[in-house]
């Protein structure tokens, strides 16, 4: 399940930055995943909270963001979705497609809670 | 191990030698990168209710004696951050220090028994005797595969990832730490058997080459995208038992094309030699003029 490792290393960076923001806590976090980005969301949900035990992340509510992929036409400029790394421009036919979403993996925020003492 | 979580944390990848029973390094990723610690550690266990309920001046109090405010302190902050950044960044200084010192590196990738420590078998001599070779070896148990270079007598490494699946570029730079590599020569590293996330782990190759063999589906470059549209060459092996099964090469390979029109496309069998030498003259080419 390659997702476990993936899923360490957001649980790894997010607490590196709680940490270094102050916070004593993670109650959130908002990932992007593209649908091309070969990551299985729900594999990686699973994942996450079994990563997130013991650490400042536990419980942690994960949202994933997953925007639809979206190819470009190098020869009309037509934009349209696709569903995979190749595709055929549906205008003119055109196989010169240069893919413009759908492959983000970022960690977009992240929700901290600081010590109120 | 780690038993909470089955990932390979503290634990991580072991590098081992052939002929060094005694040589084991552990490739520990250290606190900033595997700093999280499992339950039963030193971290607080209390309970929270779950968050939708942790509210600005929300308070509580926990059972274990210890008492902390949560006053309005919740903070959202923006990192818009490559989740495989970490991992990046250290490519990039493997990718560096390959380019400084002329040293080409290849990444190969493939599903189990596609066959490539026989291919490295096979062309490692034919090589060698131009251009220095040094090997590692991406697994997760045993060093067979190490075992079978070292036989060749270039220098290998082991890198077993118990748990992982993958190879990262931390352990690649830990390995190459360990390996005596010489300037402009040739560096394979044979990545864990999987076709899924060696993908997504750049590990400061100069090329990802990937192989699949006539036993496995025409089919498999559209099963794995990804895996065909981040390499730069595919190598067909096998090519020896196509009397022998239902693989269509044309079908393959135009599969393989529709995932990735910039793919440099070999066909071979690192049993009989057959078509070796036209990967070889490339190769060759490669490491003349990279
Ligand atoms: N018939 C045939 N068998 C091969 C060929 N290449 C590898 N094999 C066999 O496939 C099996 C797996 O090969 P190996 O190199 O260990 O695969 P790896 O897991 O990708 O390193 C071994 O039994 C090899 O002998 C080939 O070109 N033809
Ligand atoms: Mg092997
Ligand atoms: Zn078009
Ligand atoms: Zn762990
Ligand atoms: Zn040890
Ligand atoms: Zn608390
Ligand atoms: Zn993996």
């Amino acid at each position: 399940m390659h997702e476990m490792s993936i899923a360490m290393s957001i649980v790894d960076a997010v607490v590196a930055n709680a940490e270094k923001e102050g916070g004593v806590r993670i109650s959130g976090v908002e990932l992007l995943v593209g649908k091309l980005a070969g990551i299985e969301a729900e594999s990686l949900k699973f994942c996450f909270s079994a990563a997130t035990k013991g650490t400042i992340a536990e419980g942690a509510a994960l949202v994933i963001g997953e925007p639809e992929g979206t190819g470009e036409c190098g020869e009309c400029g037509m934009r349209f979705p696709v569903t995979f790394y190749y595709a055929e421009c549906p205008k003119c036919r055109s196989l010169r497609i240069t893919i413009v979403s759908g492959e983000e993996f970022l960690i977009q925020t992240i929700t901290i809670e600081e010590e109120g003492e | 191990m780690c038993d909470t979580c089955g990932c390979s944390g503290d634990c991580g990848a072991v590098l081992r030698k052939p002929g060094e029973s005694d040589y084991h390094v552990h490739v520990n990723p250290g606190t900033e990168e595997h700093s999280h610690s499992h339950a039963g550690g030193e971290t607080h266990d209390h309970d929270h209710f779950p968050e939708e309920h942790h509210d600005r001046d929300y308070m509580h109090n926990h059972d274990g004696g210890h008492h902390h405010h949560h006053e309005g302190t919740s903070r959202k902050i923006v990192l818009e951050q490559d989740v495989l950044q970490q991992n990046n960044l250290l490519a990039e200084r493997n990718r560096g220090y390959f380019e400084a010192r002329n040293i080409f590196a290849l990444n190969f990738l493939s599903s189990p028994g596609s066959g490539k420590t026989s291919l490295l078998e096979k062309i490692i001599p034919l090589l060698h005797q131009r251009f220095p070779v040094a090997v590692i070896e991406g697994d997760q148990q045993t060093t067979n595969d190490a075992d079978r270079i070292h036989a060749l007598g270039v220098p290998v490494i082991q890198i077993n990832t118990g748990s992982g699946c993958h190879l990262d570029a931390l352990m690649v730079n830990r390995a190459v730490k360990e390996l005596d590599l010489q300037d402009n020569s040739l560096l394979c590293i044979e990545n864990v058997g999987n076709l899924v996330c060696p993908a997504l782990f750049d590990l400061g190759e100069a090329l990802k080459v990937v192989i699949i063999s006539v036993t496995e589906g025409d089919d498999k470059p559209l099963k794995y995208p990804t895996m065909f549209h981040e390499a730069d060459l595919c190598i067909l092996n096998k090519i020896d038992l196509l009397p022998y099964v239902e693989f269509d090469v044309a079908k393959c390979r135009e599969n393989a094309m529709r995932v990735n029109h910039h793919l440099e496309w070999f066909e071979l069998s690192a049993t009989t030699g057959e078509g070796l030498a036209q990967w070889q003259q490339w190769l060759e080419k490669r490491l003349l003029h990279h």
